[in-house]
């Protein structure tokens, strides 16, 4: 009896690939027979994308901000290093006991961010991956401490692909690993629970008047959040075959948050772009002037958060509506 | 008949300052029932208590007989108790269809699902859609909530509420900065809701409250003051003096 008046498509496709998103996954492709030499920095910046994207699941939809997100690249860093040191060295296994690991950590700790406003939870995170840092560099006989977890022993892909010299096996493993990661979390911010989490960022005050369990939801999105940063903190181990202590720093989860804000929230590309953006901007300012690089980077942030707060994604989107318009 | 709202000495105190006192409240089932008052009278607070956004400082809310008292807002929201704001709660970068489908989903315990995209629960965006047919917002379903007029955000703020299917349904000011001849048209949604839906009404426009409500409850400095039919409550002196003399002064 829907009435024959509305045109209910623009929401039933809402969920619709878009040729732009295919041509988007093509760029991996072309990178590896473009920059063959680069494979290394290119798994680099697949896994900081994973990373990325596990932040804008709880910030860019359940509006959860976060200081101290490397706590669980680090744990899973870790638990896939450990893992795969004590003779657990199949990948797939690491990262699933990586996303365990994390997700238990993210499930128990996301109770300390539910209450409270942006700074607490700022303060609640950042102190948590503190705690966790430390505890990390105190535990050498675990860890490693500052000198890092050796012994790394990563057995093939499936048993069949075995990490080589040149890092292809690495690329096509982390882009792999990126693009299940990647439709999976697509999938769940195009259903309802996705829909709940952007209702929660929205408007927090007017979901329980509709009957949903806000603190469940974010709970929820919290741990799944997580679990996406401790496969990117696995990959890292498993690509690298070692851990560092500063899988965990502070620093990373600054950075990582600078990273999202620049790619745009709330749209899962802006975090896969922002990244690229990003690493590919360090990649070649760094090399020219460290300082430098600084310095744009910092004028960079502070333009977008003024006058582009979506980011490159929301410039891209305006560019995009632009262009259909005046043809 | 039980009551299908009732409170019982409801008492909320912020510091020393009882915003609520000892308010016990008994609402038919298919009421359509008003409460006014002067502003700052304990009118929305009442509602906050009512639904669980407050914590009552004594005092219990019944909804069927059941003492809903301790529950979690969204709780009573899934046993029929559902609200609207006054100063709008919406979801400001969301599509009028999308947030009304949202509301729909949870009330359909679809929250949780994670697999399936919104599009593919049909029956939830069609059960959305006739909503909003019903409230003649159609014309604007794929417009963004925030790019809305003022009128057409109330009305999307009672769809959200309608959305979730209440026994019982409290409206805070549902018309409040709405200019005449819109809020005439939500009042009239409004008045043509079925009977199985119970109506709690706050409105400071005493024409409408008289046309609509069938009982009126007065709360003066977060107390009830009288409650009554409409007849009763415009003779009644003590009502006039503080409730409608102010009305006709200002
Ligand atoms: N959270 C709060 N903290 C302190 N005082 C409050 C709070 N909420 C409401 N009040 C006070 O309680 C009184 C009743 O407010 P309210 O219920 O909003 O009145 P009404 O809706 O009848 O205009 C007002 O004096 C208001 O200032
Ligand atoms: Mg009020």
């Amino acid at each position: 009896m829907t009435p024959a008046k509305l045109d209910l498509s623009p929401l039933r496709r809402a969920a619709a690939w878009r040729p732009a998103e295919y041509a988007f996954w093509l760029l991996p492709v072309a990178a590896f027979f473009l920059f063959p030499k680069s494979l290394a920095l290119l798994s680099q910046i697949a896994i900081t994308a994973l990373f990325c994207l596990s932040l804008d699941l709880i910030l860019g939809y359940a509006g959860i901000v976060s200081l101290g997100h490397a706590a669980f690249f680090g744990l899973g860093a870790y638990a896939a290093g450990l893992m795969a040191k004590y003779g657990w060295g199949d990948p797939l296994l690491g990262l699933a006991g990586a996303a365990v690991m994390a997700a238990a950590a993210g499930f128990l700790t996301s109770f300390l961010v539910l209450r409270g406003t942006d700074l607490t939870r700022l303060m609640v995170t950042l102190g948590v991956s503190m705690m966790l840092y430390e505890a990390a560099n105190k535990l050498t006989d675990f860890t490693g401490g500052v000198d890092g977890l050796q012994g790394v022993d990563i057995q093939p892909v499936l048993g069949m692909f075995s990490f080589d010299l040149y890092g292809k096996t690495a690329y096509w493993y982390s882009v792999a690993i990126l693009f299940v990661m990647f439709w999976l979390a697509r999938r769940l911010v195009h259903s309802p629970f996705g829909l709940s989490l952007r209702g929660i960022r929205q408007n927090v005050g007017r979901m329980p008047a509709i009957g949903a369990p806000v603190n469940a939801r974010l709970v929820a999105a919290y741990t799944i959040g997580a679990a996406y940063a401790g496969i990117a903190g696995a990959l890292l181990t498993q690509t690298t075959q070692f851990v560092s202590l500063d899988v965990m720093a502070f620093s990373r989860s600054a950075e990582l948050l600078l990273i999202l804000v620049l790619g745009g929230t709330g749209s899962l590309y802006g975090a896969l772009i922002g990244t690229m953006v990003f690493m590919a901007a360090h990649h070649f300012l760094s090399d020219i002037n460290p300082q430098y690089w600084q310095f744009w980077l910092g004028a960079a942030l502070v333009l977008i958060v003024l006058f582009a707060r979506d980011g490159i994604m929301g410039l891209l989107r305006k560019l995009s509506t632009r262009a259909r318009t005046s043809s | 008949m039980t009551p299908v709202l009732q409170t019982r000495n409801l008492s909320k105190r912020f510091g020393g300052f009882f915003a609520s006192k000892d308010v016990s409240l008994s609402i038919e089932p298919g009421a359509r029932h008003a409460l006014i008052g002067p502003n700052g009278a304990g009118k929305t607070t009442l509602i906050n208590l009512l639904t669980g956004f407050l914590e009552p400082s004594a005092g219990e809310v019944f909804l069927k007989g059941e003492d809903v008292t301790r529950l979690a807002q969204h709780q009573r929201v899934k046993r029929g108790l559902v609200r609207t704001f006054q100063i709008n709660r919406l979801f400001a970068e969301m599509t009028v269809l999308e947030s009304v489908t949202l509301s729909v989903c949870e009330r359909l315990g679809l929250g949780w699902s994670w697999w399936r995209p919104v599009g593919d629960h049909t029956a939830a965006i069609d059960e959305a859609a006739e909503l909003l047919a019903t409230l003649r917002l159609l014309d604007v379903a794929h417009e963004q909530t925030r790019s809305l007029a003022y009128g057409r955000q109330r009305m999307i703020e009672i769809a959200l509420a309608l959305a979730a299917r209440p026994q019982v349904l409290l409206l805070d000011e549902p018309a409040a900065g709405v200019p005449t001849d819109e809020s005439r048209e939500l009042f009239e949604t409004i008045a043509q809701l079925p009977r199985d839906v119970t109506i709690v009404l706050i409105e400071h426009d005493m024409d409408l409250v008289f046309r609509f409500a069938e009982r009126i409850s007065v709360l003066v400095g977060g107390a009830l003051l009288t409650e009554d039919v409409p007849e009763v409550i415009a003779k009644d002196r003590r009502v006039r003096e503080v409730y409608l003399g102010e009305a006709l002064d200002g």
